[in-house]
């Protein structure tokens, strides 16, 4: 009984320090698990001009303009916004209003030219007509985005 | 018809995940049903051997 | 408390309660799959956003939820073998693994044919995905532990401690998506103010899930069976030799 009770002690000490440690690990890694930075944590920390980062946020509405294969587009977190310019093909979901990251580097005048673009979903699902009847009965809510 | 298949062009991906779900489930079945009639083929010998040595002294059951 | 798991813990009983719940477990697996499949592929409707290709998640979510749960059952009874010695406990650890790791690959390979069409991208580097990756890692490693001794006491040991330093990993998936910007959306099921999928998706998504578990419950069955005789047979032969 008392060698069952000291290996259930060992097992969830040891669970508990390596819990802990695997926590601050990740706290101290924070950096590099995020996978886009938002319009607002550029405006906190600048990233310098030349350099490759991911721009993550929302495509803002009426932003969108293509002429030939340029596209471009602001990128918001509903704070803070970033214009987009980007050549090539966006994936289907890619529509204002949706979430978005794009690859790419900030130049001289503070555009950010993608060179890749990806499309984010959010969690909601919904058949179209009850996505249509939410707008008419104005329960639509606008993204509260994360962060 | 066809436009089930093509599920708004989108057919492939999405038959494509179905597919193989079903095909790597599946084969984890038989897999699984054919490592087990395995293992109760190698041992049905050696549970006929044992039982006819102690064929009366121990009684039945008393084994597992 | 312990007494009772005991009682459990003995193959034979096991194997006899095992016995009964299985051709249950077979028949409601097939009615729960049969009936999420119709649902999900001919009731339900397109996605608002993402048309057709939401149905890929009937056979995705299963898939990722199935992942996370064998491996937190795998942790719990790979720690109870490792305390208290059941007899049952780390075979029954070893009989999942297998089924974990083809569910985790399913999640993975299916996230990658819808994220192909949706994002633009089969795969990303973000923490979601990468940490069910880490997850299939874990599965394949502890196999590998279990392969590559010749004793089974000691094989069952290590493959234990392995399962249970990996089992960090389950919330860092779980909340990978609330933690760090991920690519992949934050959880739509279970969430605190509720499911944010609209029924008439969630219905076959649900179903689907029960028919997973069901499945998972069919071939654990299967594959424990497989490991309890595979033990007594080991045993046999030990005997056999020394005779």
């Amino acid at each position: 009984m008392t060698r069952k009770r000291r290996r259930l002690y060992i097992v969830v000490a040891a669970m508990t320090v390596l819990g802990l440690a695997a926590g601050l690990v990740l706290m101290s890694f924070e950096d590099s698990l995020v996978f886009f930075h938002s319009p607002s944590d550029l405006v906190e920390k600048p990233v310098p001009e030349g350099r490759t980062f991911r721009l993550g946020g929302l495509v803002e509405e009426g932003s969108f303009k293509k002429s030939g294969v340029e596209i471009t587009f602001r990128v918001t977190d509903l704070a803070e916004s970033v214009d987009v310019q980007f050549r090539g093909l966006v994936p289907d979901l890619f529509r204002e209003g949706q979430g978005v990251v794009a690859e790419g580097q900030m130049n001289e005048n503070g555009i950010f030219v993608a060179s890749n673009v990806l499309a984010k979903h959010d969690e909601n699902y919904m058949p179209p007509e009850v996505a249509e009847s939410l707008k008419k009965a104005g329960n639509w809510k606008p993204k509260e985005d994360k962060q | 018809m066809n436009e089930f298949f093509e599920m708004g062009g989108y057919g492939n991906f999405i038959w494509s995940s179905y597919g193989l779900s079903a095909g790597v489930l599946i084969f984890l079945v038989i897999i699984s049903v054919r490592q087990l009639r395995q293992v109760e083929r190698d041992l049905a010998p050696l549970e006929e051997t044992r039982r006819s040595f102690r064929k009366r002294p121990v009684k039945e059951g008393a084994t597992s | 408390m312990a007494i009772d798991l005991h009682k459990y813990a003995n193959p034979t009983r096991f194997l006899r309660i095992a016995n009964a719940i299985f051709p249950w477990s077979i028949v409601t697996t097939v009615v729960l799959l049969a009936t999420g499949l119709y649902l999900g592929l001919f009731v339900s409707p397109a996605d608002y956003q993402q048309g057709e290709t939401v149905r890929i998640m009937f056979v995705h979510v299963p898939a990722a939820w199935m992942a996370m749960s064998v491996y937190s059952m795998m942790a719990v009874s790979s720690a109870a073998g490792l305390i208290w010695k059941h007899p049952v406990a780390d075979l029954s650890a070893k009989a999942a693994a297998p089924i974990g790791a083809c569910f985790t690959f399913l999640a993975l390979v299916t996230g990658s044919l819808w994220g192909q069409p949706m994002w633009g991208a089969y795969w990303v580097w973000d923490a979601r995905l990468t940490s069910m990756l880490i997850l299939l890692f874990l599965y394949l490693g502890y196999m590998a532990v279990w392969g590559s001794f010749e004793d089974q006491s000691k094989a069952a040991k290590a493959a234990a401690i392995l399962v249970l330093i990996g089992a960090i990993n389950i919330p860092i998936i779980k909340f990978s998506v609330d933690w760090w910007n991920t690519l992949h959306q934050p959880a739509s099921v279970a969430t605190m103010d509720g499911p944010k999928i609209h029924s008439s998706i969630l219905t076959p998504l649900l179903i689907m899930g029960l028919g997973y578990t069901s499945l998972f419950v069919t071939i654990f069955i299967i594959r424990v069976r497989t490991e309890i005789l595979g033990r007594r047979l080991r045993m046999l032969r030990v005997n056999q030799l020394q005779e």
